[in-house]
């Protein structure tokens, strides 16, 4: 395929407290081959060296890992291509000539820092107040074998863990709901025997800390599963509330 | 009921009409359930609204949701608009005659129950009212066709096995229910 010519409408604001507004941008050359960050790279470059202050963007592995690229584009989070991120997305999903949206991800919790930067430390803040077991690791650490635990249960700990904490669920809920991100840092713990220790405590800790940093409530759109990148699904959710729920009983 | 026998109609709306479990428990359970429902729901739909000040330029809704999950607001306001509209209809004329004007008879002058009569009365000759009443119907079978499924996963229901069984009862019942309704409208206002 040749290169492409695609027409940028990206949200520029200058600072946490500035207006901000969306600006159009035109890039040419773009190869298919390219990721949607190096194509970011091309206009940074361009901005560069046409005196403009370049796009500022979160990125760091580049290889879907990490978590930290946030880009809403098209109107979905991480792009039109499922369980990936946005810096896994390629060039070859667009066309010569595409218009592309590039909004920063959206919710009260997750205010703008600047361009397509935002402030994601409310997650920190929620894993703070539970995402975490009591074990003393002090020298003694057990034999791995020493637990038994079902195949079952570890592989769905697994599956839960595999979150990255994009924000992704978060930008892309009608809601701004976090609880598919809340739902697997608390599986991951809840499935496990280590985990047992808090378990009547986690949920409700981390579910007021949530509340507490101004995300909405689930609705069960289904949305946040479906732009995932790592495949993390509704029964996570279904199992925080359960684990909500017992709490609740227990006291 | 309506549809197959006016007296089997007329005797069981009586029965329900002074039955004191249905009216002096059970009816109070369900409005209180029905009022807190909408409260709530609406209060929540505020709160989520809230939740992102900023909206996006570029929102694809469709790619990752259903319709009916992503306007049980509208399908909810349009089914508590009916509800008026059915209470001013049936229910507010129903207490004062029964609770105000103390007729516990639940008959006509002439004898005969009332019920069935009333009934027939709203719909035949009332294109509107029956247009309304079946969107409402539709309305209701959307708001179903998301919610069902739905406080099962709030509750924390999720299984690999029954989820989707419970998935495909839900779509049967949020259809099969709202049509029951709307064909009762519809057989009243073209037989008569
Ligand atoms: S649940 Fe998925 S979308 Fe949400 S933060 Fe974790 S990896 Fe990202
Ligand atoms: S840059 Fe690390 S996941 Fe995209």
């Amino acid at each position: 395929m040749k290169d492409m010519n695609l027409t940028l409408k990206i949200w520029r604001q200058k600072g946490a407290n500035d207006k901000g507004k969306m600006i159009d941008y035109q890039v040419a050359g773009i190869s298919e081959h390219m990721s949607f960050l190096e194509m970011m790279d091309v206009l940074n470059e361009q901005l560069i060296n046409s005196g403009d202050s370049p796009v500022a963007f979160d990125h760091d592995c580049r290889e879907g890992i990490c978590g930290s690229c946030s880009m809403f584009i098209n109107g979905e989070a991480h792009g039109p291509v499922k369980g990936t991120t946005t810096c896994q997305l390629h060039m070859r999903s667009f066309k010569d000539g595409d218009t592309i949206y590039i909004e920063p991800f959206r919710a009260k919790a997750f205010p703008v820092l600047k361009d397509l930067v935002v402030d994601r430390s409310s997650f920190d803040r929620i894993q703070r107040s539970g995402g975490f077991i009591s074990v003393n690791t002090s020298g003694n650490t057990q034999d791995a074998n020493a637990l038994p635990i079902p195949k079952q249960d570890a592989d769905l700990a697994m599956d839960a863990a595999a979150c990255i904490g994009c924000g992704a669920c978060v930008a892309t809920c009608k809601n701004s709901s976090a609880m598919l991100f809340v739902g697997a840092k608390i599986s991951q713990y809840a499935l496990l025997p280590q985990g047992q220790v808090e378990s009547k405590t986690r949920a409700q800790n981390m579910v007021a800390q949530m509340d507490a940093e101004g995300f909405g409530n689930c609705t069960n759109t289904g949305a946040c599963e479906v732009e995932c990148p790592k495949g993390i699904d509704l029964s996570n959710i279904a199992r925080m509330n359960r684990e909500f729920l017992g709490g609740s009983l227990k006291g | 009921m309506s549809v197959i026998s006016a007296d089997l109609f007329n005797n069981v709306s009586h029965f329900m009409g002074t039955n004191p479990v249905v009216q002096g428990l059970l009816q109070p359970i369900l409005i209180f359930s029905v009022v807190f429902h909408f409260v709530w729901g609406m209060y929540l739909e505020y709160q989520n609204t809230q939740a992102r000040e900023v909206k996006y330029a570029m929102y694809k809704g469709s790619a990752n949701a259903t319709w009916m999950s992503r306007n049980m607001i509208i399908s909810g306001l349009a089914v508590l608009a009916f509800l008026c509209l059915h209470f001013y209809d049936f229910w507010i004329p129903e207490i004062n005659v029964k609770y105000i004007q103390g007729d516990m008879s639940g008959k006509l002058p002439n004898g005969d129950y009332r019920y069935h009569e009333e009934l027939v009365h709203k719909f035949a000759g009332q294109p509107i009212r029956v247009s309304l009443y079946v969107l409402s119907f539709v309305m209701l079978s959307l708001h179903l066709l998301h919610g069902f499924q739905s406080s099962f996963q709030s509750v924390g229901f999720n299984n690999s096995k029954y989820t989707p069984i419970i998935k495909k009862l839900g779509n049967i019942f949020a259809i099969a229910v709202p049509a029951g309704f709307v064909v009762v409208a519809l057989v009243h206002f073209f037989a008569h």
